[in-house]
């Protein structure tokens, strides 16, 4: 297979690999450019552990190929966080230990990140209808609910 | 394998069928990604149409119908505030694909192409009398939705052909649609039964036209004539609808599999049937 030279966005700042035809946006991100936030949990689409945003919608990077990137922009958990300072969401899941193995956890942050910034001030139910894609066999989700509604409080100015 | 990122609908048909091995078209990829995962299949070549002009965009036609071109996401679609308003079970129907990172990719041309038949959207655009937009070497055709499946997995697409848009009708007045479908959990799921019901009321307030088509009960899906036939001329009465959901029913022939069997998909696809069919009066009636 002939690789392909592909240029991007990555979090903000520009970014190039060489990556097969067929590879997966998931697998160029982790083993090409040593973004290892993103977990791969199914591979199929169900679990969400991948979830990267593309051109401003999340996906699952599994089922993207990372040809695809070429001039789009990529958002990954590794672009989440200020420096040393924490995401709101970031801090509130730690404040209400909503994780524990933390495999979901980047996937569930970056889905979180795009709800709020959608709906900032989502019904518990929407916050389990749009993480539905998002599965953790950890926490039974409830403190993942109430991690993502405090901190969308905070960031309303409650 | 290798990867064209098509920048016309000319060049992705002529490299479809200039390529002798298994060619495959990228739309959401929802589908595709898996089944190269499972190694259902190896394609030679994939062709990405999401960068050619005009096929992520919804179009608003002049006559009051709507041109959903191939690549456009559902997450797009739900967005469409006119389409959803038109055409409400149509979109619910592709809401109901996936999670919000399965709506940011999949496509509804690629459900219809997918050929499952157990694809959401599909039942709500036959009821809608959906069409869709073919163009290949040989130029372009349109035909309905539901001939492009011709059994699961398989399509009637000729080599190098691409469905490039899927045609929504005006609604027109006192008209109203719906979709229900049967999972076990409310989402995240795939269908063991479902019905897509579209209809217009007359003048005098009886249903003047119904389509009714039925989803994941038969190889693919089914267009039931006699439910249709069952609403016209009425109001959607308790009598007219046990006939509806009789009709449903008979219409039927699920198989056996995991997510159901014969006698329960043939129960629960009557019910859904009723189900839509009160759903969409109410939306063509206003009460909705």
């Amino acid at each position: 297979m002939t690789a392909l030279h592909i240029t991007t966005r990555i979090n903000g700042d520009p970014a190039e690999f060489l990556c097969d035809p067929d590879e997966t946006l998931l697998d160029a991100l982790r083993g090409r450019l040593g973004l290892t936030g993103s977990k791969e949990g199914c591979g199929t689409g169900d679990c969400g552990a991948c979830t990267v945003s593309l051109d401003g919608r999340i996906v699952c990077a599994c089922l993207v190929l990372a040809a695809e990137a070429e001039g789009r922009e990529v958002g990954t958990i590794e672009g989440m966080a200020t420096g040393e300072v924490l995401h709101p969401l970031q801090r509130a899941f730690i404040d209400h230990a909503a994780l524990q193995c933390g495999i979901c956890t980047p996937g569930i942050l970056v889905a979180a990140r795009d709800l709020l910034a959608r709906n900032p001030d989502p019904t518990d139910e929407e916050v389990r209808f749009w993480l539905a894609g998002n599965l953790c066999r950890c926490t039974g989700y409830d403190k993942i609910i109430r991690a993502v509604q405090a901190a969308a409080a905070e960031m309303r100015g409650n | 394998m290798r990867f064209l990122s098509a920048e016309s609908v000319a060049q992705a048909t002529a490299a479809l069928a200039a390529e002798p091995g298994i060619a495959r078209v990228l739309g959401g990829g929802t589908d595709l990604l898996v089944q190269m995962k499972s190694g259902m299949v190896e394609p030679a070549l994939i062709v990405d149409i999401k960068r050619i002009p005009g096929m992520s965009e919804i179009v608003a036609e002049r006559d009051g119908g709507f041109r959903i071109g191939a690549a456009v996401s559902g997450a797009r679609l739900g967005e469409h505030a006119a389409l959803r308003a038109a055409w409400p079970g149509v979109a619910e129907a592709f809401a109901l694909i996936g999670s919000t990172q399965i709506q940011g990719r999949c496509t509804m041309a690629g459900n219809v192409c997918n050929a499952s038949p157990a694809g959401d959207s599909v039942p709500a655009l036959v009821a809608a009398g959906a069409r869709a937009r073919i163009e290949g070497p040989q130029g372009a055709r349109e035909v309905e939705v539901i001939e492009i499946a011709a059994g699961p997995g398989r399509t009637t697409l000729q080599k190098g052909e691409i469905v490039t848009a899927i045609l929504l009708p005006p609604r027109g007045t006192r008209a109203g649609d719906a979709y229900l479908r049967f999972t076990p959990r409310s989402e995240m799921d795939i269908e063991v039964a479902s019905v897509g019901v579209s209809l217009t009321l007359g003048a005098d307030g009886r249903i003047a036209a119904a389509r009714v088509a039925l989803g994941a009960v038969g190889p693919k899906v089914v267009l039931c004539a006699a439910a249709a036939a069952a609403l016209i001329g009425t109001r959607a009465e308790d009598g007219a609808l046990a006939a509806v959901a009789a009709a449903a029913s008979e219409a039927a022939r699920p198989i056996d599999d995991k997510r159901g069997t014969v006698a329960f998909r043939k129960a629960t696809v009557g019910v859904l049937a009723r189900r839509a069919a009160r759903i969409a009066l109410a939306r063509a009636e206003g009460t909705a």
